[in-house]
């Protein structure tokens, strides 16, 4: 059939084995094939699963949304405020540098801002967002919305940002936010997990404080993106969590009032409840708008502040340091009465000045008091008394009664962080610090509330309600506390303590049980060893307001609803030399630097004392003239504010 | 009684209709339509440019296919080494003036279609081998003058195409005439002796390579060693094929092809894009097809009379199991990333032309299976 006999068989022979062969190997490749298809495909198949979805998956966050302050009254005092924003995703523009300029027209951007955002432009991936304005005002956005048909690629977005509605009143306690810098990064954890281009953070105050409660979480939108990165569709979106809403114990009509007192002045006004310790109102002028802060303050807006005499950036209120002056005096009175260095009918004879040591001290009544009992020393003011009182207590005695009643530490715990600690002097801590020995002269000096002692506003309002209160420890608080205890529990604690204080030694079976489960508290402890002695003080306060020839008596209110009793206070800031003492000028002759400071502590209403103040107004000359008058319209306030706070605790009380 | 006196020369058209292989029909009619929804997928599930073009030149080659198949197998006999000089011819035209594209000047362009003379060139080498050794007696099969013309009828197109530069097709080709050459009986002593001289120069011409060649060995060895450049091909393509799973994600449901993270999609990688949408299923069922496709090539070649047709069908068949095996392995990461396409599959009008033709002919021989050559 084949031709060529032999050799066709030989070579068909050969092509049929090989072939087969040939047959054989293809068999056993492609074996191999589905092999290595079904290692991939089913024993590997979640790991490429999950390479694929790593691939085709990408996360965008979204910035957190902070949480709120709110007032004592639930009132917004630094809110998320909807703003305008004008995006450009350069990708989507055809001619972007035309779009560019064409914006840069209409929204008046001058050229140092324009090749800002030009550097950023080039600093990010084409289909990432840029944002040429954060907050566009109103105009500029119906602007942009009339010309958008010839803008094709910009977008005007509504956005949320940080606002202060109550601007200037808040400034020091809250703080304010601005963009997180690098240094934010590394000291915050939370701030890092939860970080996004062009997050802001707490900076100061208690934005800064109680960053990690108020930043809450991202929200996450997940697309689906190609190779290029670029989102094809959106597969989910998950809302981040709010920040925690933060509710201060603040009063913003009294925080306004405040701030309205003290304008065009330097100085600090705190309002504390004498009971609670919360703090109603705590202001430091001058102030200025946190608002400036948020999308980056001007050069000349941050001059402007920076250079003011009046040192607006300082938060008086915790970190301005000042001599109490005769603010002390009540607590200079209480110390040596408690450790029966006087008695309150000690006569000491005032003449304006007396000698001791070598050196004059001088009343600030030149033709002096005459004779003067404890009470009317404290009334009155005069220095000679208190100079005597402080020589025979000692400087160490009164130390330990002031630290007692809160000065030379901070009263809110690092709540604010600024917040500075004062200096109540006592020989060991001159030794230690100065390596100099006490002088007996300082002691003289100390007490009048001169000398090395430096309080805060905040230490002198404390002082002034835990005197207030009966002499009871306090706890001062600025932030809402939803376990805070109702007044009845503190004032029967504190009447339980009082109790346990007289019965000092006397142990009961019925103490030790109580000590055993623990019903007597050690919170509210009273800090007098004779109660009779804080109340002796209060009503010498009483009298220094409410009595003729008291240091502010001017200041007073009659009605019983809002009477109130205080001390003035009258710092030297340099010392007075002979000749200037002889000139005796008015206040308006000296240079601002070197006028005193005025102060007023002071509680109310009278009968029933429920708040404490304190007023320092810098450069402000005497306390019964410049800080008293203060005191009368800000307990005015204060006390028709009362019933409300009151009706806004109790429900408050049945909420929780 | 119809054998007796139907197998020659004088066929009617009924009888050679009947004769044809409607098995291998079926399979490239399939293969066709899998091929023509992957690149609809391709096309990110729109008629676009690749699938339109795609569909057509799959009707017009199949057609012309079934058109040359009513040759006469002497007709592939008498033209074999007209078709390779044709063929070489256009090799060189395009070494000098070929379109060049992605740095390889390989096309040239005959307005109609752009045409890729080094595709063709893998047909055109087995016709011209089958010639050569059809009247062959077994003895001279390992003449010296035997052995050196077949030697240079490989050599030349090979070095024009790696010249080009097209590693893959170059490989392709000598692989094709290397297992002609086998089949036709060539001393398995001359395949021991080239392929040991082949390792021992492997160095060398490693040396000569051009350095993306290089570096995609060296990826094929760790393709995580750069993952964003040369090895990205090798483990994209994986992450495609791994992901597909039993059943995979499902027509137009690619991620990997659809959100572009597949090079090459349509051409080499189009097994992928498959392997991804339908999972190991597909996948398998696929290359049953291509089995039963290559089966039915040998069972032809195995009836057919003249040792002509007999060896192009072997040749042929086992030349399609090569180029699909190449593609397969290197989209699964078992060799590294030489351009070969997917007979078939793959888009590109070259390869198609060339892989039609191989079935006209083995069609051919179906057809004229009692036909003898002198």
């Amino acid at each position: 059939m084949f031709e060529g006999g032999d050799s066709t068989f030989r070579k068909l022979n050969t092509i049929n084995r090989r072939m087969f062969i040939i047959s054989a190997a293809k068999v056993v490749v492609f074996t191999g094939i589905v092999t290595r298809l079904f290692s991939l495909q089913i024993n590997e198949n979640k790991k490429y699963l999950t390479l694929s979805d790593k691939n085709r998956l990408r996360e965008w966050r979204l910035p957190p949304v902070r949480g709120q302050f709110l007032d004592y009254f639930g009132n917004v005092i630094a809110g998320n405020l909807k703003v305008y924003q004008l995006h450009v995703v350069p990708e989507q523009v055809e001619n972007f540098k035309y779009l560019m300029l064409r914006l840069k027209d209409i929204l008046e951007i001058d050229d140092k801002q324009f090749s800002k955002i030009i550097k950023k432009k080039n600093s990010q991936k084409p289909w990432e967002t840029l944002i040429i304005s954060e907050n566009l005002s109103w105009d500029q956005f119906s602007k942009i919305n009339f010309y958008l048909h010839e803008l094709v690629g910009a977008k005007p977005v509504l956005s949320v940002a940080r606002s202060y509605p109550f601007k200037k009143n808040y400034t020091h306690v809250l703080g304010y936010v601005a963009q997180a810098s690098e240094n934010d990064l590394i000291k915050n954890e939370t701030i890092k997990k939860n970080h996004v281009p062009g997050l802001r953070v707490g900076k100061i105050g208690l934005e800064k404080t109680f960053e990690n409660d108020l930043l809450g979480t991202n929200g996450v939108q997940r697309y689906e993106v190609n190779a290029y990165g670029k989102r094809i569709n959106q597969l989910d979106h998950k809302e981040g969590q709010k920040g925690k809403n933060i509710r201060l114990t603040l009063d913003t009509e009294v925080q306004k009032l405040s701030n309205e007192l003290l304008a065009e002045k330097s100085g600090s006004i705190s309002v504390m409840d004498i009971y609670t310790g919360e703090i109603i109102a705590m202001h430091s002028s001058p102030s200025f708008d946190p608002n400036l802060f948020l999308y980056g303050i001007s050069t000349k807006d941050w001059k402007e502040i920076r250079e003011d005499p009046l040192k607006p950036l300082i938060n008086k209120t915790v970190s301005g340091l000042y001599s109490p002056g005769s603010t002390i005096k009540p607590l200079v009175a209480l110390s040596a009465l408690e450790n029966d260095v006087i008695s309150p009918n000690q006569k000491v004879h005032c003449n304006g000045k007396m000698e001791m040591y070598g050196h004059t001290y001088h009343c600030w009544k030149e033709k002096g008091h005459g004779t003067m009992n404890l009470r009317n020393a404290i009334k009155q003011s005069c220095d000679i008394y208190f100079y005597e009182t402080a020589r025979k207590l000692g400087v160490d005695r009164l130390n330990l009664t002031s630290f007692k009643f809160g000065l030379g530490n901070t009263v809110l715990n690092g709540v604010l962080a600024n917040e500075k600690k004062g200096l109540v002097p006592s020989t060991e801590w001159k030794k230690n610090n100065l390596g100099v020995g006490w002088v007996l002269g300082e002691t003289l000096i100390t007490g009048i509330g001169q000398g090395y002692i430096q309080t805060t506003p905040l230490q002198l309002c404390l002082m002034t309600a835990q005197l207030a209160n009966g002499g009871f420890k306090i706890y001062p608080r600025i932030t809402v506390d939803k376990n805070q205890e109702s007044l009845e529990n503190i004032k029967y604690k504190m009447a339980q303590n009082a109790f346990k204080g007289k019965e000092k030694k006397y142990s009961s079976p019925i103490r030790k049980v109580e000590e055993l489960l623990n019903i007597g508290s050690k919170k509210y402890l009273p800090l007098y060893r004779n109660p009779e002695n804080v109340k002796f003080v209060l009503e010498a306060m009483f009298a220094s307001t409410n009595e003729v020839m008291g240091t502010s008596y001017g200041s007073r209110i009659d009605d019983p609803k809002y009477r109130f009793a205080g001390k003035t206070g009258t710092a030297q800031v340099k010392k007075i030399t002979e000749k200037a003492r002889e000139l005796d000028l008015h206040i308006s002759q000296i240079p601002y630097e070197e006028r005193d400071h005025a102060l007023y502590i002071a509680y109310g209403p009278y009968q029933n004392p429920r708040y404490a103040v304190s007023i320092i107004v810098e450069h402000g000359g005497s306390g019964s003239k410049t800080a008293a008058p203060i005191a009368k319209k800000l307990f005015k306030l204060i006390i028709d504010r009362h019933e409300l706070r009151e009706k806004i605790t109790n429900q408050n009380l049945i909420n929780t | 009684m119809f054998q007796q006196s139907s197998y020659t020369d004088q066929l009617t058209f009924f009888q050679k209709i009947r004769s044809f292989d409607y098995v291998l029909l079926i399979c490239i009619i399939l293969i066709g339509i899998i091929s023509a929804f992957s690149m609809y997928s391709t096309d990110g599930g729109e008629l676009l440019y690749h699938s339109k073009s795609h569909v057509i030149r799959l009707i017009v080659f199949f057609t012309m296919m079934i058109f040359l198949s009513f040759l006469n197998i002497k007709f592939w006999h008498a033209t074999g080494y007209l078709f390779y000089v044709i063929i070489l011819s256009l090799l060189i035209w395009a070494s000098f003036y070929g379109i060049t594209a992605s740095g390889s000047q390989r096309w040239i362009n005959l307005y109609f279609i752009n045409l890729q003379p080094s595709e063709l060139m893998k047909i055109a080498i087995i016709i011209f081998y089958a010639k050569f050794y059809h009247r062959m007696q077994a003895g001279n099969v390992n003449n010296f003058t035997n052995l050196l013309i077949p030697f240079a009828v490989l050599a030349l197109p090979i070095v024009l195409v790696a010249s080009q530069p097209d590693l893959g097709t170059a490989i392709l080709i000598a692989l094709s005439g290397l297992v002609v050459l086998w089949l036709a009986g060539l001393n398995i002593r001359y395949f021991i002796y080239s392929s040991l001289a082949f390792f021992v120069s492997m160095p060398f011409i490693i040396s000569f390579l051009e350095p993306y060649q290089k570096l995609r060995v060296l990826t094929f060895f760790n393709p995580e060693r750069d993952p964003l450049g040369a090895g990205y091909q090798i483990i994209q393509s994986k992450i495609g094929v791994g992901s597909g799973g039993l059943t995979g994600k499902g027509f137009l449901k690619g991620t990997q092809s659809y959100l572009e993270f597949l090079p090459e999609k349509h051409t080499d990688f189009i097994f992928t894009l498959f392997a991804e949408e339908h999972g190991f299923t597909g996948s398998v069922i696929l290359l049953l097809i291509y089995a039963v496709m290559i089966f039915r090539i040998i069972r032809i070649g195995s009836i057919v009379r003249s040792f002509f047709a007999k060896l192009f069908c072997y040749s042929f068949a086992s030349a399609i199991f090569i180029y699909i095996t190449v593609n397969m392995s290197m989209v699964l990461g078992l060799l590294p990333i030489v351009g070969s396409p997917l007979p078939i599959m793959s888009y590109g009008g070259s390869s198609m032309l060339a892989t039609m033709i191989g079935f006209s002919v083995v069609m051919s021989a179906k057809i004229y299976q009692r036909q003898l050559i002198s």
